[in-house]
């Protein structure tokens, strides 16, 4: 091999390698069908919750779930539908973050992911609504 | 530059790689998770991207 072929099998072993990398850094997996149907189902859900969220009835959780803050802002009648409500987010929410680990082949990191959206559903809040914040204290946005 | 010190850099090169990819492997990718994070957020509070930027609700003219 000549001096300037094995320079050029050189770069072309690092391009190779750039590019493997890049691909290896870029991002989460998340368009798999199960976390497509848990998208589906919590934005479905979030028609009902977002009231809730704006009266301070139900604010988010430090722990990336959704919780009933305030019950004497939901009257009575309607409070065991709003338990329940809550009570079915926080279960897709829960099978959210396990689904993304889970596709990424890393279960393990599925307390990291929760944090992760737990800080992210906070950032994203609308201004009003209530949050827990790093002492589990409620802070309206 | 001669042959073998193109195939050094490269020997160098491959290496860090090799320690970047096991960091990768232990550390949890925080940047990645949270654009993941972002892109679902979006979809379930249908928060479109042009929407995040701060509104200004002052109308036109108002001192």
């Amino acid at each position: 091999m000549t001096r300037l072929g094995a320079l050029r099998a050189a770069l072309l072993v690092l391009l190779l390698a750039v590019a493997g990398f890049a691909a290896a850094q870029a991002n989460l997996e998340i368009n798999t069908p199960a976390i497509a149907a848990l998208q589906r189902s919590m934005q479905d859900r979030h028609g009902q919750l977002q009231p809730l969220y704006a009266s301070g009835a139900v604010g988010l959780t430090r722990d990336g779930n959704v919780a009933l803050r305030d019950a004497n802002a939901v009257p009575l009648a309607q409070r065991a539908q709003v338990n329940a409500l809550v009570a079915a987010e926080n279960q897709d929410r829960a099978a959210l973050y396990r689904e993304i680990a889970r596709a990424n082949g890393k279960p393990e990191w599925e307390s990291d992911i929760r944090a992760t959206f737990a800080q992210r559903w906070i950032d994203k809040a609308q201004p009003g609504w209530y949050y827990q914040n790093a002492s589990g204290a409620w802070v309206k946005k | 530059m001669t042959g073998r010190a193109g195939w050094k850099i490269v020997g160098v090169t491959l290496a860090c790689m090799l320690a970047g990819c096991v960091t990768i492997n232990i550390y949890f990718p925080a940047a990645a998770a949270e654009r993941a994070a972002d892109r679902i957020i979006d979809e379930v509070w249908q928060l479109k991207p042009d929407a995040v930027k701060p509104k200004t609700d002052k109308p036109a003219g108002t001192p």
